[in-house]
């Protein structure tokens, strides 16, 4: 027989932690030459627009004051993302759950009692898991019951939230003599504060998505709930067979999963913005599904991915003075996530270089 | 009457932005792939159209560029999905936020500028003085026109060719095909191109047809209305084209009743079709008692030879 | 003498290490019908893949019409004459027969002209007596039409080597005997059959030779006529000794755990798979159903377990309606199922031996505690069942997927006997399995029915249907055709209902 090598691919049967994150890092690498190019596309100089990200987003105490800031809404959006996906539930709807969120919480603090400070925030806060989770569960309950296709559906509330949002921002909820979409700033005493930590002031919604994130992993490892859900992701003909209800679950995680965006909502609005502006998701609930991706739905990884992810979005004012167009935080989280899918191949599969005849 | 007309004649250009990309993704489908990402390569069709329009002053060229556009695109989703046998999902969300992405990020020079180079309306010879079917079928653009021709041609294609048959048989089975001696692997890679140029052109007509400008996010949710409609349609070209008629229907009934109805926030009328995409998807898809549904049973399936 | 149109001269194919198939010869004449016979794992597959090009072997060759030849594909096979019906179909649901036919036929015409088309096919079923509607969906078919029009898809492209892999499993006795009577004719009209068995009766009665295959090798070729019941057992099984574990019956049985009555349940294409059925079977009683499989079996498991909807009819349990019970409350009322897809429902496949052993008993108290896991307490749960039962482990953080058939049905059993179960339903408890661990799980059913458990236990397996059942209720196109004293009655019997004879 011929001595000709033969490239061919078999699959892994184990995967290992390390593996994974080299691949991806390799990925994410290719990803950022790819992007350069397309920087370079547009007249800019790649390497001058990834120093200045670099310098003045990733590694100033400022730059990463901010980056931790904008992370907070894409963490919750993360985490709720990443737990229907965990279910094989497409839901991109974290965009929607989000304005519908910060509706009800702005609801409350516009026109709701006179409650402040740390009641009134919480009050607030639950305001906005409400209005998330509500907003979810109204496509979720077709999907559990007569099994309607989420991805559609969640997808068309977004743009409905999105439009009762810009609604109430230029209508009846807009702040007097401003000509720009916005409410008035929600009462100081309701601010997310923040702490010093070294020269680096950091917002205690980062704790707070640590903590939730820690929550979620816990409940993956060591609750019968989380059982269940783990079930249903991996075999949903043995939860039936098991009398585990997948309709039940559904709803479960689809309104917890819309609560954890309303709840990015309340950190935009209590932590970041302190007000609501007419287009206050801007593409958070998108962002979301490609860092929910990029963590492997693993809820700590979302953390750190969507603290990076806050500073590429930074980032954008920063380059557009040089020459960058403003897209250039979305493109490159679609040119990485393209990158990432393919990397993935080479995790479920290896290179074998097999001799004709010895197979 | 003319507000009949124009509402008609309204629902056939709505009807005829979402039907490229509708068309495009039910042969796609019914190869047995889901392309979750029509929205993402609508704007970027939509913007790559404009971009060189607004270069080249030349319609002819700006299209070629468009159907380009379509097939890189195309052609990277099913590397992803056919040879890397990526999770279908996955990779049309990824195409989405590249296409969202990326069209903002390269169209952003030329952004809200006006191009003033459309496809203008080209009233037929004959037909077009019809009383009113006239101006509403016959008094359109030419991408219009090449619809009317287009949809008999793909329903003809599905049931009454040999190709058409293997396109049938690929989305319920592709291991069957495999085993007369079929290349499984380039007819998904072909009807996958075929369906990303489609809803390339669907982009391109919102910006170079319907409208004159190019925007950030333009669409507005066209891609994952032609997504819906391609389930509601059971995969077949003429239901298809009834379902984007009922929307366009829907859609410029609230734009034009907003000019009678001052007292009501504009908004309402621009989220009917959304809220009509929920209700009519609700209704088509639902299962609400266990039905033979004409779903391609391989669908968003990857194909795996050695899993047979 | 018919000259041989093919010959397979000295084929090895190894898998790895693994031989499956050694130096085996086989020839086939021209107009004969062939029977390959052997148990399952005995390479009568793989030998027929290597023939139509599935597989290349390592060593050996073919030679056709006199000519040696090297089959590179499925479709060379095909060009070359060479066709297979396989077990399961290479059928497009949605089409109809006449276009899965053309679907498979190089020569079809651009466009397509339906009255054409199904003309053809017309022509070609009556010229070789298989019965097809040409443009009935294949969806609507009965198996048996299914399987003429595969037949039909290889003449139609002039094949002129049949191989059908075990044709007769999806059949009733009925069928089983129309569809020899077609190859038949076909053998006649100058086809040559491979006919691929493991029933010692039907290739006796319908084939020319018979060539036996056993671990790899061929172990005994012979014309049908020389053909005893003790030749082809020695040559299948060896010498091999059977040990039959009759059910002797324990002393009482009058506490009716399980009653249905007149249960009427839909299969997933919304026709009704079981009509008006009615049985009861009482503690410390094996209830045996036979049946062809696909008449009805997994349904009336899956609606006593409550995966089903009862359209009409009651279930009661020791004299408690549980018809309305959701799958979870009739868990708690103690009915314990064990199915037929081991690794779809059964078992989660990605998940570790402790996992899967909590799959219905995780909110109960010796596991878990306010809806935390008690890990530890499962774990040592796991370790005993495992001692007790003899269970061989892959590791106890791996997947239960890679764990052998035989293990992985023994977990399921562990962990469904474990909750002390009034009732037990059991689907093909032994399917796929070798004879050690089969045995086993046998044993393990008959210590629960002693212990009082009744145990419905659906097999298509007469043998183990005979030596462990006290009575046996046989499903026919979903009607419960007799209920009958397996100590009272006899295989022809059994076999007659299942074939759909009425019982005088």
């Amino acid at each position: 027989m011929s001595a000709m090598n033969k490239f061919r691919f078999e699959k892994r049967e184990k995967q290992s932690a390390l593996r994974t994150l080299i691949i991806t890092a390799v990925s994410v690498l290719l990803a950022l030459v790819c992007c350069g190019i397309l920087i370079f596309s547009v007249g800019s100089k790649p390497l001058k627009v990834y120093e200045t990200m670099l310098t003045q987003v990733f590694l100033s105490p400022t730059g990463i004051k901010n980056m931790l800031r904008s992370s907070l809404p894409l963490m919750f959006c993360g985490l709720g993302v990443a737990l229907t996906f965990k279910m094989n539930l497409n839901n991109i709807g974290a965009e929607g759950q989000y304005a519908a969120g910060v509706i009800a919480g702005g609801a409350f603090v516009l026109f709701g009692p006179d409650i402040e400070g740390v009641p009134g925030m919480i009050i607030t806060a639950l305001c906005c898991f409400l209005g998330g989770a509500i907003w979810a569960l109204i496509c979720a309950i077709p999907k559990a019951y007569w099994g309607v296709n989420e991805s559609i559906t969640t997808l068309m509330m977004n743009y409905i939230a999105l439009m009762i949002l810009a609604y109430l921002c230029l209508g009846p909820w807009k702040m007097p003599r401003q000509n720009t979409g916005m409410t008035e700033r929600i009462p100081r005493s309701m601010d997310i504060p923040e702490i010093m930590i070294g020269d680096i002031q950091i917002s205690v919604g980062v704790f707070i998505g640590i903590i939730v994130a820690a929550l979620i992993y816990c409940a993956y490892k060591y609750t019968t709930g989380g059982y269940q859900l783990t079930v249903i992701s991996k075999s949903p003909k043995s939860a039936q067979y098991a009398g585990i209800s997948i309709k039940k679950n559904i709803l479960m995680v689809m309104s917890l999963s819309g609560g954890l965006a309303g709840l990015a909502g309340f950190m935009q609005y209590a932590g970041v913005a302190h007000r609501i502006v007419e287009n206050m998701p801007n593409n958070a609930g998108y962002t979301a599904i490609v860092i929910a991706y990029l963590s492997r739905l693993n809820p700590f990884t979302v953390v750190v991915v969507s603290i990076l992810f806050g500073g590429l979005q930074n980032s954008t004012a920063y380059v557009q003075s040089l020459g960058v167009p403003s897209q250039i935080a979305t493109m490159m989280q679609g040119v990485i996530m393209i990158f990432v899918i393919a990397g993935d191949f080479f995790q479920r599969y290896r290179l074998v270089i097999a001799k004709e005849g010895k197979a | 009457m003319n507000l009949i007309v124009a509402i008609l004649s309204g629902a056939v250009v709505y009807a005829v932005s979402v039907l490229y990309a509708g068309i495009g993704e039910t042969f796609t489908e019914r190869s047995g792939v889901m392309n979750l990402g029509v929205e993402g390569i609508m704007l970027m069709g939509a913007m790559s159209g404009c971009v060189t329009a607004f270069h080249t002053r030349n319609l002819a060229l700006a299209m070629l560029i468009v159907i380009l556009t379509g097939a890189v695109l195309g052609l990277i989703f099913a590397f992803l999905t056919v040879t890397l046998q990526s999770d279908q999902t996955v990779c049309g969300m990824a195409m989405l936020i590249l296409g969202t992405g990326l069209s903002g990020f390269l169209g952003e020079d030329i952004a809200s500028k006006p191009i003033n180079l459309k496809f203008t309306k080209i009233p037929l010879p004959v037909l077009s003085e019809i009383p009113i079917i006239g101006d509403i079928l016959f008094n359109q653009n030419l991408l219009v026109y090449i619809m009317y021709l287009l949809l008999p041609l793909a329903t003809f294609y599905i049931y009454k060719t040999r190709w058409g048959l293997k396109l049938r048989a690929l989305g319920e089975n592709p291991a069957v095909l495999d085993a007369a001696g079929e290349n499984v692997f380039a007819m998904r890679y072909g009807y996958i191109v075929f369906g990303t140029t489609m809803m390339a052109i669907s982009g391109a007509f919102v910006s170079l047809a319907q409208t004159n400008v190019w925007q950030e996010g333009m669409t507005a949710g066209k891609g994952w209305i032609a997504f819906a409609l391609v389930a509601f349609s059971s995969w077949n070209p003429a239901t298809l084209a009834l379902g984007a008629l009922l929307f366009g229907f829907i859609s410029n009934l609230g734009s034009n009743l907003q000019i009678y109805l001052p007292g009501v926030p504009t908004e309402i009328f621009s989220a009917m079709p959304y809220v009509a995409t929920i209700v009519v998807l609700i209704i088509s898809t639902g299962n609400f008692r266990k039905k033979h549904t004409a779903e391609p049973a391989a669908l968003a399936k990857a194909y795996d030879r050695e899993s047979r | 003498m018919k000259e041989p149109i093919l010959e397979m001269r000295n084929i090895t194919k190894k898998f790895g290490k693994v031989v499956a198939n050694e130096d085996v010869n086989l020839t086939l004449n021209e107009g004969e019908i062939h029977a390959l016979l052997g148990e399952n794992g005995a390479g009568k597959s793989t030998l027929m893949n290597v023939l139509t090009g599935i597989y290349k072997p390592n060593s050996g060759a073919i030679y056709y019409k006199g000519n040696k030849v090297k089959i590179k594909s499925p479709r060379h096979a095909v060009d070359l004459g060479i066709g297979m019906v396989h077990q399961h179909f290479h059928l497009i649901p949605t089409l109809s027969a006449a276009e899965n036919v053309f679907l498979y036929t190089p020569s079809c015409k651009r466009v397509l002209h339906k009255k054409e088309m199904e003309d053809a096919i017309e022509n070609c079923s009556k010229e070789f007596h298989l019965d097809v509607d040409p443009s009935a969906k294949i969806w609507q078919m009965s198996v048996g039409e299914q399987q003429r029009v595969e037949i039909i898809k290889l003449l139609y492209r002039g094949a002129d080597i049949l191989i059908l892999d075990e044709p007769s499993a999806v059949l009733t006795a009925q069928e089983a005997v129309e569809m020899f009577k077609n190859l038949r004719k076909m053998a006649e009209s100058g086809k040559s059959v491979v006919v691929i068995s493991h029933k010692m009766n039907e290739v006796m009665q319908f084939a020319d030779r018979i060539t036996v295959l056993k671990g790899g090798k061929v172990e005994d070729t012979m014309l049908a006529e020389e053909a005893t019941v003790e030749r082809l057992t020695k040559a299948v099984v060896g010498d091999r000794e059977f040990v039959p574990q009759t059910n002797e019956g324990s002393a009482k049985k009058e506490q009716v755990v399980l009653e249905m009555k007149d249960v009427v349940v839909k299969n997933d294409k919304g026709l009704n798979a079981l009509k008006n059925v009615s049985l009861n079977i009482h503690a410390g009683e094996i209830f045996g159903i036979a049946g062809v499989a696909g008449n009805g079996q997994k349904e009336l498991a899956e609606v006593i377990a409550g995966l089903r909807k009862a359209e009409e009819g009651t279930i009661f349990l020791n004299g408690e309606d549980v018809t309305k019970l959701s799958v979870k409350e009739r868990i708690r009322k103690k009915i314990a199922f064990i199915p037929e897809d081991r690794l779809t429902m059964g078992l989660v496949p990605g998940m570790t031996m402790d996992e899967n052993r909590v799959l219905k008993q995780y909110n109960e108290q010796q596991f878990s505690k306010h809806g935390i896991l008690k890990k530890k307490a499962i774990s040592d749960a796991v370790d005993a069942e495992i001692e007790r039962h003899e269970i061989k482990i892959v590791g106890k953080s791996a997947p239960v997927s890679l764990m052998s058939g035989g293990n992985q049905q023994k977990l399921i059993i562990a962990r469904e006997i474990s909750g002390e179960p009034t009732l037990l339903i059991c689907a093909y408890p032994s399917r796929g399995l070798d004879m050690g661990a089969a045995e086993a799980v046998r044993q393990i059913l008959l210590e629960q029915c002693k212990k009082g458990v009744a145990v419905l236990m659906i097999s298509e397996e007469l043998d183990e249907l005979f030596q462990m059942s006290d009575r046996i209720g046989v499903l026919c196109d979903g009607e419960m055709m007799a209920i009958l004293d397996s100590h009272e009655t006899d295989y022809e019997t059994v076999g007659r209902l299942m074939s759909g004879e009425r019982y005088e």
